[in-house]
C-alpha cells in the first residue's frame, strides 16, 4: 500500500568535471528520449564555459596521471571494469532504453564494453615494448624511442553506440597517460552518465576523465580551438551536421593531433587494435651513453 | 537576501564618518586613547560582509568591460617574488616580465611594480630603469616582523638605499592582538619616518587577525599612523586576501577619505590566482570604495601567478580561442 504513494527518488543527470558532478554553469538542460519516444530524463546542457572548466581540470590532472607507472594505470583501468561489472544490469537497461532493440544484443554490448577496459588495461605496460625501439646509431650510445602521452585529449564520443562506442574511444586515450574531456552522445547520454558514477568510485584520479553532455555543434568548436587541448578525436561527429573539416582547421592553430570521423559510424563491436592508443602519443627519443 | 546584506554592510560603514575627527586620533602614543578610538569603531557584521562580497562576485561583466578590467588588473599588479630560492637571474626575468608582460603583444600595459626582498633590488633596478615600473621591497623582518625596532629600521634603510620606491612593512600582530596598539602605531610611524619620500605599504596580515573587527581596527590604526597603502597579507599565511577582508579595508579607506580627505590605497595580496578573482576584486573596489579607487595609485594586486592568467584571458578575449599555459612563462 505504501508502494503506491511513494515518490521515486530520481537521479539528477549532471556533468562530471574534476571528479565532481556540477550542473552546467549555464543552468540549461535538455530532454533525452528513449528510442520509443518516452521521456527518460533531462540532462545538463554543457556550455563553452563548462568545456573550458573541464579542460582546466584535465590539464591539472595530466602531470600526475602521466607520471603514474604504466602498470598502475593498467590496474586503475581494470578497476573500472570491475565496478562496471557490478552495475551490469543497470547499464544493459540504460543502453536498451537509449538504443532500442533486443535485450540480448545489449547484454553483449555491455559485456564488450567491460572487456574493452580489461583489454586496454592489459596494454598499459606493454605498449612501449611493442611500439618502442632501441635504435641503432653511429656512436657509442643507446638510443631509445618510446611512446609518451600527448596531453589533454578532447573526445567527441560516438552518437549511436552510447556505451561501447564511448569506451572504445575513451580507454585508448587515457591508458597511455593522457587526460580526457569527453562530449557524450547528445541523444543517448544516460549510459555515459552512469559510467561517470563508476569512474568517480573507481581509482581514476579526479580530472583524468571529464564528461560533458550537450551538443557537438556547440562544444566541439570550442574544444577544437582550445590552445591547451593537444589532440581531438572527432569520431562522434560522424552522422551529425557538424563540419569536421572546419574543426580540423580550428585545431590546426596549435597543431593538434586530429582523428577525423569515418563517413558513417563504425561497428564498435569489432576487435580494436593497438593503433588506437598510438594516435594520441608522441614519440620520445632518448640518447644515453653506453659507457664501459 | 541580497538587499538585506547590502543594507547591513552599508549601515555598519555609514555611521563611521560622523564619528571621526580630522586628525583621526589625537594621541598615538597612548594605549588608552587608541583603545577608546578603535573600540569606538562600529563592529563588522561578518555574515553580512561575506554575503555582500559574495553577492558582488556574481556580477556579470560585459565583454568590453572585461577587456578593460583585464588591462586595469595588469596595470595594478605588483609582480612579486619573495622566495628563499630567489636568484639574481630569476629576479631579472621577473622585472623584465613586469615591464613587458607579453613579449608578443606591445599593447599589454606594464605592471605597477616589482616586489622583492631588499638584497634583490640591485638586480631588478637596471631592468626596470626608464620604464613606468616601480621598485618595491619588503622590510621590517618580513614576514613575521619578529625583530627589534632597530633591526626593522635598519632593514628599511637598507631597502631605501638600494633604491626602493615603495616599502612594504608588517605590523607587529602579537602586539596588536594583545592590545598594545601604541606600540604598533609607533613602529609604523618610525618606519614611515625612515622611508622618507618612498611610499609605505603596511601589511596587516589579516589571516592572523582572527576577526573582521580586528581588520577594521588595524586598518584605521595603520592609516592613523601614516600608512600610504594598507595591504592584506604577506602571502605566507593562509588565508591571505579574502573578499570580505578586502571589503572591510576598502570601507576603511573610503570612510577616511570622506572624513578627512586623506587618500589611502589598498593592496590585496596572496591567494589571488585567476583573472576571474581579480575582476571580482575590481567590482568590489568599484562598489565599495568608488570608481576613483580603480587606478594603480589606489588599488593593487600583490601576485605572482595571477599575471599569467590575466594574459591568457586577455588573449582569449582578443582571439576568441581559449589560451593555454604552454604559451606563457612558467614563473
Amino acid at each position: 500500500m505504501a508502494d503506491d504513494t511513494r515518490v521515486a527518488v530520481r537521479r539528477t543527470a549532471k556533468l562530471f568535471v574534476g571528479g565532481a558532478f556540477p550542473r552546467s554553469e549555464s543552468g540549461r538542460s535538455y530532454p533525452v528520449h528513449a528510442s520509443n519516444g518516452d521521456l527518460l530524463a533531462h540532462v545538463s546542457q554543457a556550455s563553452r564555459k563548462d568545456a573550458r572548466d573541464a579542460v582546466v581540470a584535465a590539464r591539472g590532472a595530466w602531470s600526475g596521471w602521466a607520471a603514474r607507472t604504466p602498470y598502475n594505470r593498467g590496474q586503475v583501468l581494470y578497476r573500472v571494469a570491475e565496478l562496471m561489472e557490478g552495475r551490469r544490469d543497470q547499464f544493459v537497461e540504460e543502453v536498451r532504453a537509449a538504443e532500442g532493440g533486443r535485450k540480448r544484443q545489449h547484454s553483449e554490448q555491455v559485456d564488450a564494453a567491460i572487456d574493452r577496459w580489461v583489454w586496454y588495461a592489459g596494454w598499459a605496460d606493454k605498449l612501449a615494448q611493442v611500439d618502442g625501439a632501441q635504435n641503432p646509431v653511429a656512436g657509442p650510445y643507446f638510443n631509445f624511442s618510446l611512446p609518451e602521452p600527448t596531453g589533454v585529449v578532447a573526445v567527441i564520443a560516438p552518437q549511436q553506440s552510447s556505451l561501447l562506442g564511448l569506451v572504445s574511444v575513451l580507454a585508448p586515450v587515457i591508458v597511455t597517460g593522457n587526460t580526457a574531456v569527453v562530449l557524450a552522445s547528445a541523444e543517448r547520454p544516460l549510459p555515459s552518465i552512469s559510467l561517470t558514477e563508476v569512474l568517480a568510485t573507481s581509482d581514476v584520479p579526479a580530472g583524468v576523465i571529464n564528461l560533458l553532455t550537450g551538443y557537438p555543434s556547440e562544444i566541439a568548436p570550442v574544444l577544437a580551438a582550445h590552445m591547451e587541448v593537444a589532440a581531438i578525436d572527432l569520431s562522434g561527429v560522424a552522422g551529425t551536421d557538424v563540419d569536421a573539416g572546419e574543426l580540423a582547421v580550428a585545431a590546426a592553430e596549435n597543431v593538434k593531433r586530429v582523428r577525423m570521423p569515418a563517413e558513417r559510424e563504425p561497428d564498435w563491436s569489432r576487435a580494436p587494435t593497438p593503433r588506437a592508443m598510438l594516435r594520441f602519443t608522441e614519440t620520445k627519443t632518448v640518447w644515453h651513453p653506453i659507457g664501459r | 537576501m541580497g538587499d538585506a546584506s547590502k543594507s547591513v554592510a552599508g549601515s555598519a560603514a555609514g555611521t563611521l564618518t560622523g564619528a571621526v575627527s580630522a586628525h583621526l586620533v589625537e594621541d598615538l602614543s597612548s594605549d588608552a586613547a587608541l583603545r577608546a578610538f578603535l573600540g569606538g569603531l562600529p563592529g563588522v557584521d561578518e555574515v553580512g560582509a561575506a554575503g555582500r562580497a559574495a553577492q558582488l562576485a556574481t556580477r556579470s561583466i560585459k565583454r568590453e568591460s572585461k577587456l578593460w578590467a583585464l588591462d586595469a588588473a595588469i596595470r595594478m599588479t605588483d609582480l612579486t617574488s619573495l622566495e628563499g630560492a630567489d636568484t639574481p637571474g630569476r629576479i631579472r626575468q621577473l622585472a623584465a616580465k613586469a615591464v613587458r608582460p607579453d613579449p608578443s603583444d606591445a599593447d599589454v600595459p606594464s605592471d605597477a611594480e616589482v616586489c622583492v626582498y631588499p638584497d634583490m633590488l640591485p638586480h631588478a633596478a637596471p631592468v626596470v630603469a626608464g620604464s613606468s615600473v616601480a621598485l618595491a621591497s619588503v622590510a621590517t623582518a618580513f614576514p613575521s616582523g619578529r625583530a627589534s625596532l632597530e633591526v626593522k629600521l635598519a632593514d628599511v634603510r637598507d631597502a631605501i638605499s638600494a633604491g626602493a620606491d615603495e616599502v612594504d612593512m608588517v605590523i607587529d600582530r602579537g602586539a596588536f592582538l594583545s592590545g598594545r596598539y601604541a606600540q604598533v602605531a609607533e613602529e609604523i610611524a618610525a618606519v614611515k619616518k625612515a622611508t622618507g619620500s618612498a611610499h609605505l605599504k603596511v601589511i596587516l596580515e589579516t589571516g592572523e587577525l582572527q576577526t573582521l573587527d580586528n581588520v577594521r581596527r588595524a586598518s584605521w590604526l595603520a592609516i592613523a599612523s601614516g600608512a600610504d597603502v594598507i595591504k592584506t597579507s604577506t602571502g605566507k599565511v593562509s588565508p591571505a586576501a579574502t573578499p570580505s577582508t578586502v571589503l572591510v579595508m576598502l570601507q576603511a579607506v573610503r570612510d577616511v577619505a570622506r572624513a578627512t580627505g586623506k587618500v589611502v590605497g589598498v593592496k590585496a595580496a596572496g591567494g589571488i590566482r585567476t583573472a576571474k578573482d581579480a575582476v571580482r576584486y575590481l567590482v568590489l573596489v568599484h562598489e565599495v570604495a568608488g570608481v576613483e579607487w580603480l587606478t594603480p595609485e589606489r588599488f593593487r594586486f600583490g601576485a605572482s601567478t595571477l599575471l599569467n592568467d590575466l594574459l591568457m584571458q586577455r588573449t582569449k578575449q582578443l582571439t576568441g580561442r581559449y589560451h593555454g599555459r604552454d604559451y606563457v612563462t612558467l614563473d
